[in-house]
This record gives C-alpha cells, sequence and structure tokens, in this order.
C-alpha cells in the first residue's frame, strides 16, 4: 500500500496512467469513432442567388465563409448561440432537424462551435431562415427588429454611404454569408415557431 | 493523522533556514497578481451582465464589445485570478512541505513575469479580435505553444523538491499538488491543440468538453485541495481529522475526475456511450467531495468557536460548504433528465459562479489574510473591513447562486412550452437585474477587501520606514 503514498506511485499510476485511460477512452476514441465514420466535408460549392451579387467566384465566396466563421468566433457570437439541436426539450420543433454526429465534421467546426449556453436561439438551422437584409440590420441594431433582444449591435461591420445609409462592409457580408451556410442542407426540414404567423405553425399530427 | 510531516516542523523550528527555502517574494507578486485579476474580473463582469439589461456602458466600442469582455472575464479568472493565487500558494507550500527550495529563485521571478505578460497579452488580444474558439481556452492561438512551454518550466520549477524530497513519504497536499503538476500540462496541449488544428466538429467537442471539465478538475480542484489541507491545520493548530480519508478522495479524484468530460455536451451528437459513462463518473466524483468536505468539517469541529475568532477559517468553512452544495447540485444537474431544461440556461452559469467563486476564491482568500500579514509582520489593517468583506460576499454570491438557478429553470421551462424564444429574455429580464445586483454586492464586498490589504501594505511600508517592522514579529 505504500507504494501508492510515494512519488513514483502518485506520479505513474494516478498522474499518468489514469489521466491517459480517461483521455483515451472518453476523448480519443469517440473522437476517432466520429472522425473515421464520417468524412470531413468541405465548403459549399454553388454561390446562392442571394450572394451573386457579392461573390463573382467561388473562391471568393469559400474564402468570406471562412472570414465570417473567424468574425463569428472573434466576437464570441458562439458564447450565446448554440450550434446543435437535442433529441429533446421540443427542440426539433423549434429548430429543425436533431443535429447527428456526420453533419459537423467539415472546415467550418474546426474548431467546433457546438456552444454551451444560448441566451439567443440556436444557429444550427439558420440557413435561409431570415433574409440576408434581415440579418443586416440586426446586426447592425438589433434593437430596431427586437426591441427586447439583450444582443449587442456590431456597427463596425458597416461604413456609411454619403446619404448617411449604413451599407455592410466586406466582413459584414461574411458574417452573414456564414449564417446563411449553418445548417443549408435542412432549408426544407424546418418548422420555425419564433415567427409568429401562422403559416409557419408545424403541421398538426 | 499528523499535523504536517516531519520535514515541516523541522523547518519551521530552524527561522533562518526558513527565510531561505521560501521566495516570499514570489509569493507575494502572486497575492498581488491574484488581487489585480480579481479587479478586472469583476469589472468585466458588471459591465459584461449590464449588456443584459440593454444598459451596455460602452455601446458601439469595437474593441470593448461584450461578447469580447465575456471572454476577458473568463480568462481573468482562470489564467489570472486563481491561477495567480495558486501559484502563490504553491511557492510557499512545495519548498514548506518538501523542505528544499525550487529549482531557481531567479527562475520563479522570471517565470511569475513572463506567465502575467502572457495573460495581459491574452486579455489585449481578446479584446484587439485573436481569439480562439474554443472554451475556457479563449487564449490566442499564437500565445499557445508559449504558454505551455511557460507551464512545463513552471512544473519544473515545482517538482525539483519534490523528487528531492522523492524518499519520504508525502503530506497529502503535496499528493494533489504532484497530479496537478503532471496534469496542467497534458491538459493545457490536447485541450488547446487537438480541436483547434485536429478534430472538427463532434469529435472536436468530444475533446473540448474534456479540457473545459480538466481545467477545473485536474487543475483548480487540485490545488485548491491541496491548499486547505495545508492551510486548515496549520491556521488551527489542530491535526487533520484523517489522513485515510484523505488518501481515498485523492484517489476517487485520480480515477473519477478525468472521466467527466463529455457532461458538458449531453444530449449532444457525441456518442452516446462516451455520455451515459461521463455521467456515471461525475456521479463518482461524489467520493471525494464528501471525503474531503466531511474531513475539512470534522477538522474544524474540534473547535468550532473559530468559526468566530479566526478569519481564514471561517473563509475556508463557507468555501467548503459552497464545495459541497455544488457537488450535491452536480449530481442533480449532471441527469440526462435534468439536462433536458437546465442545458443552455443560466442554471449552468450560476453553477461555474458558484464553484469558481465560492469555493476556489473563498479557499485562495482564507490564504491571502492568512499569509499577506505574515510576509509584511503587520496585522490586518482593520477587522471590521474583513468582516464587512465576508458577509457582503457570501450573501452577495448566494444571492447570484440562487437567482440564476431559477433563472435556468424558467428559461428551460419557457423554451420546451414552445413559446417564442424573446419571450424567455424577457422573463429573464427580472433574474438578470439581480444578478446584476448581486455581482453589485460582491464588487463592494471585495473593494473592502483591496482597501483592507493595501491598508496594511502601507501600514508595513510605513514601519518599515520608521525601523520597527522586526519587533512586531509574525504578527498572527
Amino acid at each position: 500500500m505504500k507504494i501508492i503514498e510515494k512519488f513514483s506511485g502518485v506520479f505513474l499510476i494516478a498522474g499518468v496512467f489514469l489521466f491517459a485511460g480517461a483521455v483515451l477512452s472518453l476523448g480519443i476514441w469517440p473522437a476517432m469513432m466520429v472522425d473515421q465514420v464520417y468524412p470531413r466535408r468541405g465548403l459549399p460549392i454553388d454561390i446562392p442567388e442571394d450572394f451573386q451579387s457579392y461573390y463573382s467566384n467561388l473562391d471568393d465566396y469559400q474564402k468570406a465563409i471562412l472570414r465570417g466563421r473567424d468574425l463569428y468566433i472573434r466576437e464570441a457570437c458562439w458564447h450565446c448561440h448554440s450550434q446543435y439541436v437535442r433529441p429533446v426539450a421540443n427542440e426539433e420543433l423549434r429548430y429543425g432537424p436533431v443535429s447527428t454526429p456526420g453533419e459537423f465534421n467539415t472546415v467550418l467546426q474546426l474548431p467546433q462551435l457546438f456552444g454551451t449556453r444560448r441566451v439567443g436561439p440556436d444557429l444550427s438551422r439558420e440557413a435561409g431562415l431570415k433574409s440576408n437584409d434581415w440579418h443586416f440590420a440586426h446586426l447592425y441594431n438589433p434593437m430596431s427588429i427586437v426591441p427586447e433582444t439583450v444582443m449587442p449591435a456590431y456597427p463596425w461591420y458597416f461604413t456609411k454611404t454619403k446619404g448617411k445609409v449604413p451599407v455592410p462592409n466586406a466582413d459584414g457580408v461574411a458574417i452573414v454569408a456564414y449564417l446563411q451556410v449553418l445548417g443549408a442542407n435542412f432549408k426544407n426540414q424546418r418548422t420555425n415557431l419564433d415567427d409568429t404567423s401562422s403559416e409557419t405553425m408545424p403541421p398538426k399530427e | 493523522m499528523s499535523l504536517i510531516t516531519n520535514a515541516e516542523t523541522k523547518t519551521v523550528t530552524k527561522a533562518t533556514e526558513r527565510e531561505s527555502l521560501v521566495d516570499y517574494d514570489v509569493v507575494k507578486y502572486h497575492f498581488y497578481a491574484f488581487m489585480v485579476y480579481m479587479v478586472i474580473v469583476l469589472l468585466s463582469g458588471l459591465s459584461y451582465s449590464l449588456q443584459f439589461l440593454q444598459k451596455y456602458p460602452f455601446p458601439g466600442i469595437e474593441i470593448l464589445s461584450p461578447g469580447r469582455i465575456r471572454m476577458v472575464h473568463t480568462q481573468a479568472i482562470a489564467y489570472g485570478m486563481l491561477a495567480n493565487g495558486l501559484f502563490g500558494m504553491l511557492y510557499y507550500v512545495v519548498p514548506k512541505l518538501t523542505s528544499f527550495t525550487v529549482w531557481s529563485h531567479k527562475l520563479s521571478q522570471f517565470l511569475f513575469w513572463a506567465y502575467n505578460s502572457l495573460v495581459v497579452a491574452t486579455v489585449v488580444l481578446i479584446l484587439a479580435g485573436f481569439a480562439q474558439g474554443l472554451e475556457w481556452a479563449e487564449t490566442p492561438v499564437i500565445l499557445d505553444p508559449i504558454i505551455a512551454i511557460a507551464v512545463v518550466i513552471f512544473v519544473l520549477n515545482m517538482l525539483t523538491p519534490v523528487w528531492k524530497a522523492r524518499a519520504n513519504t508525502f503530506y497529502v497536499s503535496l499528493w494533489y499538488i504532484l497530479a496537478a503538476m503532471i496534469w496542467t500540462p497534458l491538459v493545457y496541449v490536447f485541450g488547446n491543440f487537438l480541436p483547434q488544428y485536429v478534430f472538427a466538429g463532434t469529435a472536436g467537442a468530444t475533446i473540448s468538453s474534456m479540457y473545459i471539465h480538466d481545467l477545473v478538475g485536474l487543475f483548480v480542484t487540485p490545488l485548491g485541495i491541496a491548499s486547505v489541507y495545508y492551510l486548515l491545520p496549520v491556521v488551527m493548530r489542530v491535526p487533520l481529522y484523517s489522513h485515510a480519508l484523505s488518501i481515498i478522495g485523492f484517489w476517487g479524484l485520480a480515477f473519477f475526475y478525468p472521466l467527466n468530460s463529455a457532461h458538458h455536451y449531453l444530449w449532444s451528437p457525441i456518442p452516446m456511450w462516451a455520455q451515459y459513462a461521463s455521467v456515471v463518473a461525475s456521479i463518482g466524483v461524489h467520493v471525494v467531495v464528501y471525503t474531503v468536505v466531511f474531513n475539512i468539517f470534522a477538522t474544524i469541529s474540534s473547535d468550532w468557536k473559530q468559526l468566530q475568532t479566526n478569519l481564514p477559517v471561517r473563509w475556508i468553512f463557507t468555501g467548503t460548504l459552497a464545495y459541497l452544495i455544488t457537488c450535491i447540485q452536480c449530481a442533480v444537474q449532471v441527469t440526462l433528465s435534468a439536462q433536458e431544461i437546465i442545458h443552455f440556461t443560466d442554471w449552468v452559469v450560476g453553477h461555474s459562479h458558484f464553484v469558481l467563486f465560492g469555493t476556489f476564491s473563498f479557499w485562495i482568500t482564507a490564504w491571502a489574510y492568512w499569509l499577506l500579514p505574515r510576509i509584511w509582520k503587520t496585522p490586518i489593517f482593520s477587522v471590521s473591513l474583513s468582516r464587512w468583506h465576508y458577509w457582503l460576499v457570501t450573501i452577495g454570491i448566494a444571492i447570484m447562486q440562487i437567482d440564476l438557478l431559477a433563472a435556468g429553470v424558467v428559461q428551460g421551462m419557457m423554451w420546451r412550452s414552445m413559446a417564442p424564444f424573446i419571450d424567455s429574455v424577457k422573463a429573464s429580464m427580472p433574474f438578470w437585474w439581480v444578478r446584476t445586483f448581486s455581482g453589485i454586492v460582491i464588487l463592494v464586498g471585495e473593494a473592502c477587501f483591496l482597501i483592507n490589504m493595501y491598508m496594511t501594505w502601507q501600514e508595513s511600508r510605513n514601519k518599515e520606514a520608521a525601523g520597527t517592522l522586526e519587533l512586531q514579529g509574525s504578527a498572527t
């Protein structure tokens, strides 16, 4: 028994073996399991209609999405908006199809942006939910659209034209380009209850 | 069963030896840094909470955007405030328990300045927009390798006396420290690099959740427990209640804590077996908690009166009570059914405030109240200010805890009820007001602490100038 009280005992058993065991069994193993089953996906290969006025070639568009992702990290958007739909608490009705491991194995999720807090709604099914203009206005001043919101304004992603009209700069467009990619594959499988108009209510089962 | 090891008592008697054994300057600096970061933490927390009331004091300023301030808040807590307090404690405890000095006092000084410049650089770069997108690891990616190297050098500095004393059996504090010294660099490296460069999405979340948990579980927790196991017998002048219990607690921590990871992403696409395993392990953590809590309370029970008269004991007691409450809470909130409601809500925010502030910050405050007056050789400036500090902070964190837990349940229920999302924001508003109020109470309490410490320091300077310092001896 004395060995576990000694330098080498504590060092090897607690410090190395138990820790390594945990990292391998509940860290690396499940991570590799997911990683190997679902191949890593790349960026979208079509420019959506709404963005064709901003980006003429695919390369620019893909770069903008990555830039938008970086801005999403820099502004800590992910601290208030999660990016996965759970199979509980009616989230399927609120946000759309439940998240699966495979859908996140993309370059946009390196590093992962699951998030652990929802001050605002989940964004993993955000694509196409709102128009680009809605997003621009909302980023410029969220309270102008939702008076009760606690989301901060991001005026530095806009420049003022001569007529004092704010227009999004390259970064502003990039953020929205990124937001409109999130869950684009699920566009037609979603019900939106936050929109209170009656035609978007889910069909009764 | 012993108060502290023989090595300790030997060194205590040899006053001259003690002087060179511990580098009091480094210990002092780390506690000063603890207090400086505390100011940053409190101010950033307060301004961020005002955003929730639509009253953010610096709207429209890019470098003071609330999102960035939030990351400064958490980074300053983990790497600024708590780490500095714990490092200061280590520079005192490790030489005392092993009766050997750290590798080099010069290196300790250098590491202090290097480490804290890195933390300041982290804060500046996050504000400038270079944050990393991983929770508790927002340190910009360019700083990660440098910090990893600094941590490894720190560990070598700390392990030198342990290596020299390896023939002895160690007091339990030293086990916790030794284990934490091995875990911390490993945790830092895998948590910062694997999800950033190797594993994406779900796989990345599996690793990242491990980092979120291990930073608290394998760095802050063992060092915090080590610090109270050392401090409590010393300040109370009674032996630790049970050495055997502390051993069980240690091995419980070493076994269960690293397996807790996936409970930060329950109901996520992470493989379900990993989630179940982490839930079971999280409940196993109670082995650790109850042994620690029982041991500390039983030690204090030998002389309850000291709760009134002995300031550090009171801080340790309250911190331990908070530890017990959070961990009972943990067993409830970690179940998959509770997660349906409280995940993503303010409940989690309340829980983390209670753990990092209510428990670990309280324990480090006990250290500050005990150690700094001794180093300054001056009794604490004002007992009444220290009482104000204790009661304001305790009441403040209690209000914050109850408020955020309730807010969490309300938010979770409203989301499940399918009310429009903005309704949950409206319903949270009263809770967020109370949260800001409780934050201000804590802020005022900590201001009492900082003023008290500053005045004590000033007094010691005056005495030093007047040449009367040595006459005072060790004040407490």
